[in-house]
Protein backbone atom coordinates (compact mmCIF):
# COMPACT_ATOMS: atom_id res chain seq x y z
CA UNK A 1 0.00 0.00 0.00
CA UNK A 2 1.29 3.43 -1.08
CA UNK A 3 0.89 6.13 1.46
CA UNK A 4 -0.60 9.63 0.51
CA UNK A 5 1.51 11.99 -0.13
CA UNK A 6 2.91 14.69 2.41
CA UNK A 7 3.09 17.45 -0.06
CA UNK A 8 1.63 17.73 -4.00
CA UNK A 9 3.33 19.71 -6.58
CA UNK A 10 1.32 20.33 -9.98
CA UNK A 11 3.06 21.13 -13.29
CA UNK A 12 1.31 23.23 -15.35
CA UNK A 13 -0.82 26.52 -14.20
CA UNK A 14 -3.81 26.80 -15.79
CA UNK A 15 -7.34 25.01 -15.68
CA UNK A 16 -6.59 21.61 -14.55
CA UNK A 17 -3.69 22.18 -12.67
CA UNK A 18 -5.64 25.39 -10.83
CA UNK A 19 -8.56 22.56 -10.03
CA UNK A 20 -5.61 20.05 -8.63
CA UNK A 21 -4.56 22.58 -6.15
CA UNK A 22 -8.19 24.10 -5.23
CA UNK A 23 -9.69 20.23 -4.78
CA UNK A 24 -6.41 19.67 -2.40
CA UNK A 25 -7.10 22.46 -0.19
CA UNK A 26 -11.11 21.89 -0.65
CA UNK A 27 -10.89 18.12 0.60
CA UNK A 28 -8.68 19.33 3.57
CA UNK A 29 -5.14 18.75 2.52
CA UNK A 30 -2.99 20.44 4.60
CA UNK A 31 0.42 19.53 3.60
CA UNK A 32 2.43 21.71 1.26
CA UNK A 33 0.96 22.86 -2.46
CA UNK A 34 2.63 24.19 -4.97
CA UNK A 35 2.11 24.85 -8.38
CA UNK A 36 4.75 25.40 -11.35
CA UNK A 37 4.15 27.06 -14.81
CA UNK A 38 5.71 27.96 -17.85
CA UNK A 39 3.78 31.52 -18.24
CA UNK A 40 4.05 34.42 -16.35
CA UNK A 41 0.53 34.88 -15.51
CA UNK A 42 -1.38 33.87 -12.94
CA UNK A 43 -4.07 31.23 -14.22
CA UNK A 44 -6.15 32.31 -16.21
CA UNK A 45 -9.24 31.03 -18.33
CA UNK A 46 -9.14 30.32 -22.26
CA UNK A 47 -12.36 30.33 -23.84
CA UNK A 48 -12.60 34.11 -23.97
CA UNK A 49 -9.38 34.57 -25.50
CA UNK A 50 -11.18 33.72 -28.71
CA UNK A 51 -14.49 35.33 -27.70
CA UNK A 52 -15.11 38.48 -25.19
CA UNK A 53 -11.24 39.55 -24.99
CA UNK A 54 -10.55 39.00 -28.72
CA UNK A 55 -13.73 40.93 -29.51
CA UNK A 56 -12.04 43.75 -27.37
CA UNK A 57 -15.34 43.72 -24.84
CA UNK A 58 -13.51 42.68 -22.04
CA UNK A 59 -10.24 43.58 -20.72
CA UNK A 60 -8.16 40.74 -20.53
CA UNK A 61 -7.95 40.79 -16.59
CA UNK A 62 -11.69 39.52 -16.66
CA UNK A 63 -10.23 36.27 -18.06
CA UNK A 64 -8.06 35.77 -14.95
CA UNK A 65 -9.37 32.77 -12.75
CA UNK A 66 -8.10 33.57 -9.55
CA UNK A 67 -4.87 35.70 -8.44
CA UNK A 68 -1.80 36.01 -6.28
CA UNK A 69 -4.07 36.75 -3.00
CA UNK A 70 -6.26 34.36 -3.84
CA UNK A 71 -3.94 31.65 -4.07
CA UNK A 72 -1.78 33.22 -0.86
CA UNK A 73 -5.05 33.01 1.07
CA UNK A 74 -5.66 29.18 0.14
CA UNK A 75 -1.27 28.46 1.03
CA UNK A 76 -0.46 27.24 -2.30
CA UNK A 77 2.70 28.37 -3.75
CA UNK A 78 2.87 29.64 -7.23
CA UNK A 79 5.93 29.52 -8.97
CA UNK A 80 5.10 31.43 -12.23
CA UNK A 81 7.12 31.55 -15.62
CA UNK A 82 9.26 28.29 -14.58
CA UNK A 83 8.95 25.42 -17.51
CA UNK A 84 9.80 21.69 -16.12
CA UNK A 85 12.24 20.09 -18.22
CA UNK A 86 12.50 16.75 -16.73
CA UNK A 87 11.06 14.22 -14.23
CA UNK A 88 13.34 11.82 -12.33
CA UNK A 89 10.41 9.45 -10.89
CA UNK A 90 13.19 7.38 -8.75
CA UNK A 91 14.16 10.33 -7.43
CA UNK A 92 11.56 12.08 -7.53
CA UNK A 93 12.52 15.81 -9.14
CA UNK A 94 11.84 17.52 -11.57
CA UNK A 95 14.07 19.70 -13.57
CA UNK A 96 13.30 23.11 -14.13
CA UNK A 97 14.49 25.16 -17.64
CA UNK A 98 16.79 27.38 -15.54
CA UNK A 99 18.72 24.41 -14.02
CA UNK A 100 17.23 24.16 -10.62
CA UNK A 101 15.91 20.72 -9.27
CA UNK A 102 13.12 20.76 -7.43
CA UNK A 103 11.80 17.59 -5.28
CA UNK A 104 8.08 16.49 -5.05
CA UNK A 105 5.91 13.81 -3.26
CA UNK A 106 2.70 13.54 -4.86
CA UNK A 107 2.77 14.94 -8.35
CA UNK A 108 -0.16 16.30 -10.67
CA UNK A 109 0.59 16.76 -14.36
CA UNK A 110 -1.57 19.17 -16.29
CA UNK A 111 0.73 20.52 -18.64
CA UNK A 112 -1.99 21.11 -21.23
CA UNK A 113 -1.74 21.63 -24.88
CA UNK A 114 -0.15 24.01 -27.49
CA UNK A 115 -1.00 24.72 -31.09
CA UNK A 116 0.12 23.10 -34.21
CA UNK A 117 1.65 25.99 -36.70
CA UNK A 118 2.93 25.68 -40.11
CA UNK A 119 6.14 24.57 -41.62
CA UNK A 120 7.56 28.03 -43.16
CA UNK A 121 5.29 30.55 -41.08
CA UNK A 122 8.62 31.66 -38.39
CA UNK A 123 9.32 35.10 -38.34
CA UNK A 124 6.47 36.38 -40.86
CA UNK A 125 4.56 38.99 -38.69
CA UNK A 126 0.82 39.12 -39.22
CA UNK A 127 0.65 34.90 -38.67
CA UNK A 128 -1.31 33.96 -35.20
CA UNK A 129 -1.52 31.24 -33.36
CA UNK A 130 -4.46 31.22 -30.42
CA UNK A 131 -3.68 29.59 -26.86
CA UNK A 132 -2.68 31.82 -24.67
CA UNK A 133 -3.22 35.68 -23.26
CA UNK A 134 -0.42 36.74 -25.15
CA UNK A 135 -1.07 35.22 -28.19
CA UNK A 136 -4.33 36.50 -27.96
CA UNK A 137 -3.45 39.86 -27.48
CA UNK A 138 -0.92 40.19 -30.49
CA UNK A 139 -4.07 38.86 -32.78
CA UNK A 140 -6.46 41.62 -31.38
CA UNK A 141 -3.30 44.39 -32.18
CA UNK A 142 -3.61 42.74 -35.20
CA UNK A 143 -7.10 43.08 -35.86
CA UNK A 144 -7.64 46.53 -34.01
CA UNK A 145 -5.31 47.73 -37.08
CA UNK A 146 -8.12 47.13 -39.82
CA UNK A 147 -6.86 44.46 -41.88
CA UNK A 148 -8.20 44.43 -45.44
CA UNK A 149 -8.51 40.47 -45.09
CA UNK A 150 -8.21 37.88 -42.01
CA UNK A 151 -7.53 34.78 -43.36
CA UNK A 152 -8.17 31.71 -41.01
CA UNK A 153 -7.09 28.06 -41.78
CA UNK A 154 -9.30 25.17 -40.12
CA UNK A 155 -12.81 25.82 -39.40
CA UNK A 156 -12.59 23.72 -36.30
CA UNK A 157 -14.18 25.14 -33.41
CA UNK A 158 -11.27 27.75 -32.11
CA UNK A 159 -11.01 28.57 -36.08
CA UNK A 160 -14.71 29.37 -36.04
CA UNK A 161 -14.79 31.26 -32.98
CA UNK A 162 -11.85 33.70 -34.26
CA UNK A 163 -13.58 33.95 -37.63
CA UNK A 164 -17.13 34.69 -35.92
CA UNK A 165 -15.14 37.50 -33.44
CA UNK A 166 -13.49 39.14 -36.77
CA UNK A 167 -16.84 39.46 -38.45
CA UNK A 168 -18.06 41.01 -35.30
CA UNK A 169 -15.48 43.67 -35.48
CA UNK A 170 -16.55 43.96 -39.17
CA UNK A 171 -13.96 42.85 -40.65
CA UNK A 172 -13.20 40.58 -44.18
CA UNK A 173 -12.72 36.93 -43.58
CA UNK A 174 -11.79 33.67 -45.67
CA UNK A 175 -11.91 30.75 -43.72
CA UNK A 176 -10.02 27.51 -45.60
CA UNK A 177 -10.32 24.18 -44.43
CA UNK A 178 -9.36 21.22 -45.93
CA UNK A 179 -12.36 19.03 -45.23
CA UNK A 180 -15.17 19.25 -47.39
CA UNK A 181 -17.43 20.44 -44.44
CA UNK A 182 -16.12 21.94 -41.59
CA UNK A 183 -15.87 19.81 -38.52
CA UNK A 184 -17.01 16.76 -40.92
CA UNK A 185 -15.11 14.44 -38.81
CA UNK A 186 -16.85 15.56 -35.58
CA UNK A 187 -20.06 16.22 -36.20
CA UNK A 188 -20.93 14.37 -39.68
CA UNK A 189 -21.26 16.07 -42.90
CA UNK A 190 -24.79 16.67 -42.24
CA UNK A 191 -24.42 18.65 -39.06
CA UNK A 192 -21.11 20.18 -40.14
CA UNK A 193 -23.15 21.63 -43.21
CA UNK A 194 -25.17 23.47 -40.80
CA UNK A 195 -22.09 24.80 -39.70
CA UNK A 196 -20.94 26.05 -42.90
CA UNK A 197 -24.11 27.51 -43.54
CA UNK A 198 -23.73 29.69 -40.34
CA UNK A 199 -20.31 31.34 -41.32
CA UNK A 200 -21.84 31.81 -45.05
CA UNK A 201 -25.17 33.35 -43.59
CA UNK A 202 -22.50 35.41 -41.64
CA UNK A 203 -20.85 37.29 -44.87
CA UNK A 204 -17.49 34.45 -44.65
CA UNK A 205 -15.79 33.44 -47.65
CA UNK A 206 -15.54 29.88 -47.00
CA UNK A 207 -13.20 27.27 -49.10
CA UNK A 208 -13.66 24.01 -48.00
CA UNK A 209 -12.47 21.26 -49.32
CA UNK A 210 -9.02 22.77 -50.19
CA UNK A 211 -5.60 23.04 -48.28
CA UNK A 212 -3.03 25.32 -47.64
CA UNK A 213 0.11 25.04 -49.51
CA UNK A 214 1.35 28.05 -48.11
CA UNK A 215 1.64 31.09 -46.26
CA UNK A 216 3.54 34.09 -48.57
CA UNK A 217 5.57 37.60 -47.88
CA UNK A 218 8.23 39.20 -47.08
CA UNK A 219 8.50 39.83 -43.01
CA UNK A 220 4.80 40.36 -42.96
CA UNK A 221 2.24 38.05 -44.48
CA UNK A 222 0.84 38.76 -47.53
CA UNK A 223 -1.15 35.99 -49.53
CA UNK A 224 -2.23 32.13 -48.74
CA UNK A 225 -1.37 29.87 -51.57
CA UNK A 226 -4.20 26.89 -51.28
CA UNK A 227 -3.79 23.84 -53.02
CA UNK A 228 -5.77 24.74 -55.93
CA UNK A 229 -3.29 27.07 -56.57
CA UNK A 230 -5.80 29.98 -55.94
CA UNK A 231 -4.45 32.62 -53.49
CA UNK A 232 -5.78 34.88 -50.73
CA UNK A 233 -4.68 38.07 -50.06
CA UNK A 234 -3.97 38.63 -46.41
CA UNK A 235 -2.82 40.88 -43.85
CA UNK A 236 -3.38 38.25 -40.79
CA UNK A 237 -3.49 34.95 -40.75
CA UNK A 238 -4.73 32.62 -38.15
CA UNK A 239 -3.54 29.23 -38.12
CA UNK A 240 -6.07 26.94 -36.27
CA UNK A 241 -5.17 23.59 -37.34
CA UNK A 242 -5.15 21.43 -33.88
CA UNK A 243 -2.94 20.87 -30.62
CA UNK A 244 -0.07 18.96 -29.63
CA UNK A 245 -0.34 17.90 -25.57
CA UNK A 246 2.93 19.12 -24.13
CA UNK A 247 4.39 15.82 -23.37
CA UNK A 248 8.15 16.90 -24.41
CA UNK A 249 9.48 17.55 -20.86
CA UNK A 250 8.40 13.85 -20.14
CA UNK A 251 10.50 11.99 -22.35
CA UNK A 252 12.96 9.04 -20.98
CA UNK A 253 11.12 9.59 -17.62
CA UNK A 254 9.30 6.37 -17.88
CA UNK A 255 6.00 7.81 -18.19
CA UNK A 256 3.98 5.99 -20.93
CA UNK A 257 3.45 8.59 -23.29
CA UNK A 258 0.96 8.03 -26.55
CA UNK A 259 -0.19 11.42 -27.87
CA UNK A 260 -0.61 12.68 -24.29
CA UNK A 261 0.04 11.16 -20.46
CA UNK A 262 -0.74 7.34 -20.49
CA UNK A 263 -3.00 6.91 -17.24
CA UNK A 264 -5.17 4.14 -15.42
CA UNK A 265 -9.21 4.77 -15.53
CA UNK A 266 -8.73 6.99 -12.04
CA UNK A 267 -6.02 9.28 -13.44
CA UNK A 268 -2.85 7.50 -12.06
CA UNK A 269 0.26 7.14 -14.36
CA UNK A 270 2.88 6.51 -11.60
CA UNK A 271 3.14 5.68 -7.74
CA UNK A 272 1.79 9.17 -6.56
CA UNK A 273 1.70 10.50 -9.69
CA UNK A 274 -1.25 11.70 -11.56
CA UNK A 275 -2.32 13.89 -14.79
CA UNK A 276 -5.53 15.73 -15.59
CA UNK A 277 -6.52 18.01 -18.71
CA UNK A 278 -5.59 18.29 -22.32
CA UNK A 279 -2.61 16.14 -21.61
CA UNK A 280 -3.90 13.48 -20.10
CA UNK A 281 -5.14 10.35 -22.09
CA UNK A 282 -7.09 7.51 -19.64
CA UNK A 283 -9.86 4.67 -20.45
CA UNK A 284 -13.33 6.32 -19.74
CA UNK A 285 -15.56 3.20 -18.66
CA UNK A 286 -18.47 4.95 -19.83
CA UNK A 287 -17.27 4.88 -23.42
CA UNK A 288 -15.22 2.12 -22.91
CA UNK A 289 -12.59 4.16 -24.72
CA UNK A 290 -9.07 5.71 -24.36
CA UNK A 291 -9.83 9.29 -24.84
CA UNK A 292 -7.81 12.83 -24.35
CA UNK A 293 -10.25 15.47 -24.18
CA UNK A 294 -9.46 18.75 -25.02
CA UNK A 295 -12.63 20.86 -23.44
CA UNK A 296 -13.05 23.38 -20.59
CA UNK A 297 -15.42 21.25 -18.20
CA UNK A 298 -12.98 17.78 -19.01
CA UNK A 299 -9.61 19.81 -17.49
CA UNK A 300 -11.43 21.43 -14.58
CA UNK A 301 -13.41 18.34 -13.23
CA UNK A 302 -10.21 16.00 -14.47
CA UNK A 303 -7.93 18.39 -12.01
CA UNK A 304 -9.96 18.20 -9.31
CA UNK A 305 -10.11 13.88 -9.58
CA UNK A 306 -6.61 13.89 -10.29
CA UNK A 307 -5.76 15.62 -7.44
CA UNK A 308 -8.20 13.36 -5.16
CA UNK A 309 -6.81 10.24 -6.34
CA UNK A 310 -3.42 11.43 -4.83
CA UNK A 311 -5.44 11.57 -1.74
CA UNK A 312 -7.34 8.87 -1.80
CA UNK A 313 -6.79 5.59 -3.48
CA UNK A 314 -10.27 4.63 -3.06
CA UNK A 315 -11.47 6.87 -5.55
CA UNK A 316 -13.06 5.19 -8.59
CA UNK A 317 -12.36 5.99 -12.00
CA UNK A 318 -13.08 9.42 -13.99
CA UNK A 319 -16.28 8.47 -16.35
CA UNK A 320 -17.64 11.83 -17.03
CA UNK A 321 -19.57 12.67 -20.73
CA UNK A 322 -17.37 14.82 -22.57
CA UNK A 323 -19.19 18.18 -22.97
CA UNK A 324 -18.05 21.14 -24.58
CA UNK A 325 -20.03 24.62 -25.66
CA UNK A 326 -18.99 27.10 -28.68
CA UNK A 327 -20.38 30.44 -29.28
CA UNK A 328 -19.88 31.62 -32.98
CA UNK A 329 -22.18 34.56 -33.97
CA UNK A 330 -25.00 34.43 -31.98
CA UNK A 331 -25.15 31.06 -31.22
CA UNK A 332 -24.40 28.76 -28.52
CA UNK A 333 -22.83 25.88 -29.87
CA UNK A 334 -22.75 22.66 -27.37
CA UNK A 335 -22.00 19.17 -27.74
CA UNK A 336 -22.11 16.01 -25.58
CA UNK A 337 -20.74 12.86 -25.44
CA UNK A 338 -18.45 11.04 -27.70
CA UNK A 339 -20.15 11.06 -31.27
CA UNK A 340 -18.61 9.28 -34.55
CA UNK A 341 -19.12 11.27 -38.80
CA UNK A 342 -21.22 7.95 -39.01
CA UNK A 343 -23.77 7.88 -36.09
CA UNK A 344 -26.99 8.17 -37.06
CA UNK A 345 -28.24 11.66 -36.19
CA UNK A 346 -31.96 12.79 -35.60
CA UNK A 347 -33.01 16.07 -35.16
CA UNK A 348 -35.55 15.99 -31.67
CA UNK A 349 -36.14 19.58 -31.34
CA UNK A 350 -36.41 22.88 -32.82
CA UNK A 351 -35.43 23.48 -36.25
CA UNK A 352 -32.14 23.52 -38.19
CA UNK A 353 -33.28 25.91 -40.58
CA UNK A 354 -34.02 28.99 -37.79
CA UNK A 355 -30.21 26.97 -36.22
CA UNK A 356 -32.25 26.57 -32.94
CA UNK A 357 -32.84 22.94 -32.41
CA UNK A 358 -31.23 19.48 -30.57
CA UNK A 359 -29.78 16.76 -32.32
CA UNK A 360 -29.49 13.68 -31.31
CA UNK A 361 -26.58 11.07 -32.16
CA UNK A 362 -27.10 6.65 -31.88
CA UNK A 363 -24.61 3.80 -32.52
CA UNK A 364 -25.37 0.56 -32.15
CA UNK A 365 -28.56 1.40 -30.25
CA UNK A 366 -27.59 3.30 -27.57
CA UNK A 367 -26.96 7.12 -27.56
CA UNK A 368 -24.09 8.63 -27.82
CA UNK A 369 -23.77 12.30 -28.16
CA UNK A 370 -26.35 15.07 -28.45
CA UNK A 371 -25.69 18.78 -30.41
CA UNK A 372 -27.57 21.45 -29.42
CA UNK A 373 -27.73 24.84 -31.25
CA UNK A 374 -29.12 27.40 -28.79
CA UNK A 375 -30.37 24.76 -26.80
CA UNK A 376 -28.69 24.28 -23.36
CA UNK A 377 -31.44 22.70 -21.73
CA UNK A 378 -31.76 19.95 -24.01
CA UNK A 379 -28.09 19.22 -24.07
CA UNK A 380 -27.49 18.50 -20.45
CA UNK A 381 -31.05 16.76 -20.41
CA UNK A 382 -29.57 13.97 -22.94
CA UNK A 383 -26.60 14.52 -21.51
CA UNK A 384 -27.86 13.01 -18.76
CA UNK A 385 -29.68 10.10 -20.61
CA UNK A 386 -25.90 9.20 -22.17
CA UNK A 387 -24.67 9.19 -18.72
CA UNK A 388 -27.00 6.56 -17.80
CA UNK A 389 -26.59 4.59 -20.94
CA UNK A 390 -29.97 5.10 -22.46
CA UNK A 391 -30.53 3.32 -25.50
CA UNK A 392 -31.19 5.59 -28.97
CA UNK A 393 -35.21 4.42 -29.11
CA UNK A 394 -35.41 5.10 -25.64
CA UNK A 395 -33.60 9.09 -25.87
CA UNK A 396 -35.64 9.00 -29.22
CA UNK A 397 -38.81 9.15 -27.17
CA UNK A 398 -37.84 11.29 -24.77
CA UNK A 399 -39.81 14.55 -24.45
CA UNK A 400 -37.60 17.55 -22.87
CA UNK B 1 -27.89 29.27 2.50
CA UNK B 2 -29.40 31.57 -0.29
CA UNK B 3 -28.19 31.38 -3.84
CA UNK B 4 -26.82 34.64 -5.78
CA UNK B 5 -26.45 34.33 -10.29
CA UNK B 6 -24.81 37.19 -11.43
CA UNK B 7 -26.60 37.27 -14.24
CA UNK B 8 -24.28 39.61 -16.41
CA UNK B 9 -21.63 36.45 -16.02
CA UNK B 10 -24.63 33.47 -16.59
CA UNK B 11 -24.15 32.29 -20.31
CA UNK B 12 -26.87 29.85 -19.52
CA UNK B 13 -25.15 26.87 -20.64
CA UNK B 14 -27.45 24.56 -18.18
CA UNK B 15 -24.08 23.21 -15.93
CA UNK B 16 -25.66 24.41 -13.17
CA UNK B 17 -29.11 22.61 -13.97
CA UNK B 18 -27.44 19.62 -14.69
CA UNK B 19 -26.27 18.80 -10.92
CA UNK B 20 -29.16 20.21 -9.59
CA UNK B 21 -32.93 20.40 -11.69
CA UNK B 22 -34.81 20.97 -8.84
CA UNK B 23 -33.08 24.14 -8.56
CA UNK B 24 -31.95 25.93 -11.56
CA UNK B 25 -33.56 25.75 -14.68
CA UNK B 26 -32.80 27.15 -18.46
CA UNK B 27 -35.96 27.45 -20.30
CA UNK B 28 -36.45 27.89 -23.85
CA UNK B 29 -36.28 31.56 -23.75
CA UNK B 30 -32.44 31.00 -23.38
CA UNK B 31 -32.26 32.40 -19.74
CA UNK B 32 -31.60 30.87 -16.70
CA UNK B 33 -34.15 30.97 -13.57
CA UNK B 34 -33.07 29.85 -10.12
CA UNK B 35 -36.48 27.82 -9.06
CA UNK B 36 -35.65 27.76 -5.22
CA UNK B 37 -33.40 30.75 -4.01
CA UNK B 38 -32.80 29.12 -0.72
CA UNK B 39 -32.93 25.32 -0.52
CA UNK B 40 -31.97 23.31 2.98
CA UNK B 41 -28.51 22.41 4.28
CA UNK B 42 -29.49 18.93 3.04
CA UNK B 43 -28.64 20.50 -0.50
CA UNK B 44 -25.64 22.40 0.55
CA UNK B 45 -23.24 19.85 -1.15
CA UNK B 46 -25.31 19.78 -4.29
CA UNK B 47 -24.86 23.90 -4.73
CA UNK B 48 -21.24 23.89 -3.72
CA UNK B 49 -20.68 21.31 -6.53
CA UNK B 50 -22.34 24.00 -8.77
CA UNK B 51 -20.57 27.22 -7.53
CA UNK B 52 -17.39 25.02 -8.32
CA UNK B 53 -18.60 23.59 -11.93
CA UNK B 54 -19.85 26.80 -12.88
CA UNK B 55 -18.15 27.69 -16.02
CA UNK B 56 -18.30 30.97 -15.65
CA UNK B 57 -17.96 31.52 -11.85
CA UNK B 58 -21.40 32.88 -11.53
CA UNK B 59 -22.73 31.26 -8.90
CA UNK B 60 -22.51 32.19 -5.33
CA UNK B 61 -23.32 31.33 -1.88
CA UNK B 62 -25.19 34.10 0.55
CA UNK B 63 -25.96 34.44 3.78
CA UNK B 64 -23.83 31.19 5.29
C1 LIG C 1 -8.86 30.24 -27.55
C2 LIG C 1 -9.46 29.07 -26.85
C3 LIG C 1 -10.85 29.00 -26.70
C4 LIG C 1 -11.44 27.91 -26.07
N1 LIG C 1 -12.78 27.86 -25.95
C5 LIG C 1 -13.37 26.80 -25.35
C6 LIG C 1 -14.78 26.73 -25.23
O1 LIG C 1 -15.52 27.62 -25.67
N2 LIG C 1 -15.32 25.65 -24.62
C7 LIG C 1 -14.56 24.63 -24.14
O2 LIG C 1 -15.10 23.67 -23.60
N3 LIG C 1 -13.20 24.67 -24.22
C8 LIG C 1 -12.60 25.73 -24.82
N4 LIG C 1 -11.22 25.78 -24.93
C9 LIG C 1 -10.42 24.65 -24.40
C10 LIG C 1 -10.01 24.83 -22.93
O3 LIG C 1 -9.58 26.12 -22.70
C11 LIG C 1 -8.92 23.82 -22.61
O4 LIG C 1 -9.50 22.54 -22.67
C12 LIG C 1 -8.29 24.05 -21.25
O5 LIG C 1 -7.59 25.26 -21.22
C13 LIG C 1 -7.35 22.91 -20.87
O6 LIG C 1 -6.76 23.19 -19.63
P1 LIG C 1 -5.40 22.52 -19.14
O7 LIG C 1 -5.12 23.10 -17.80
O8 LIG C 1 -5.50 21.05 -19.29
O9 LIG C 1 -4.30 22.93 -20.21
P2 LIG C 1 -3.79 24.36 -20.70
O10 LIG C 1 -4.87 25.36 -20.55
O11 LIG C 1 -3.18 24.13 -22.03
O12 LIG C 1 -2.64 24.74 -19.67
C14 LIG C 1 -1.44 24.09 -19.56
C15 LIG C 1 -0.47 25.03 -18.86
O13 LIG C 1 0.74 24.33 -18.61
C16 LIG C 1 1.83 25.14 -18.95
N5 LIG C 1 2.96 24.27 -19.31
C17 LIG C 1 3.14 23.55 -20.44
N6 LIG C 1 4.30 22.86 -20.39
C18 LIG C 1 4.86 23.16 -19.19
C19 LIG C 1 6.07 22.74 -18.55
N7 LIG C 1 6.90 21.88 -19.13
N8 LIG C 1 6.34 23.25 -17.32
C20 LIG C 1 5.48 24.11 -16.72
N9 LIG C 1 4.34 24.53 -17.28
C21 LIG C 1 4.03 24.05 -18.50
C22 LIG C 1 1.34 25.95 -20.12
O14 LIG C 1 2.11 27.12 -20.28
C23 LIG C 1 -0.10 26.24 -19.69
O15 LIG C 1 -0.19 27.38 -18.91
C24 LIG C 1 -10.61 26.86 -25.56
C25 LIG C 1 -9.22 26.93 -25.72
C26 LIG C 1 -8.64 28.01 -26.36
C27 LIG C 1 -7.16 28.06 -26.54
S1 LIG D 1 -23.66 26.93 -14.82
FE1 LIG D 1 -23.24 29.10 -14.51
S2 LIG D 1 -23.23 29.98 -16.56
FE2 LIG D 1 -24.21 27.99 -16.71
S3 LIG D 1 -26.39 28.40 -16.51
FE3 LIG D 1 -25.64 27.89 -14.47
S4 LIG D 1 -25.09 29.88 -13.60
FE4 LIG D 1 -25.31 30.22 -15.78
Amino acid sequence: MTSTPRAVTIVGASLAGLNAAEALRRDGFEGPVTLIGAEDHPPYDRPPLSKQVLAGDWEPERAALTDVEELEDDDIEARFGLRATGLDLDARELALHTGETVSFDGLVIATGARCRTMPGTDGLSGVHVLRSLDDCLALRADLEAAPQRVVVVGAGFIGAEVAATARGRGLEVTVVEALPTPLGRVLGDEMGSVCAEVHRDHGVDLRTGVGVDRIEGDHRVERVVLSDGATVDADVVVVGIGVIPNTEWLEGSGVQLDDGVVCDASCLVAERVTAAGDVARWPNQLFGETMRVEHWDNAAAQGAHAARRLLDEGTGPFAPVPWFWSDQYDRKIQLAGRVRPDDDVRVVNGSVDERRFAAIYGRAGRITGVLGFNRPRHVMRYRALIEQGASFAEALAADF
Amino acid sequence: MRIVVDFDLCESNAVCMQIAPDIFEVRDDDFLYILNETPGEADRSRVEECVQRCPKQAISIAGD
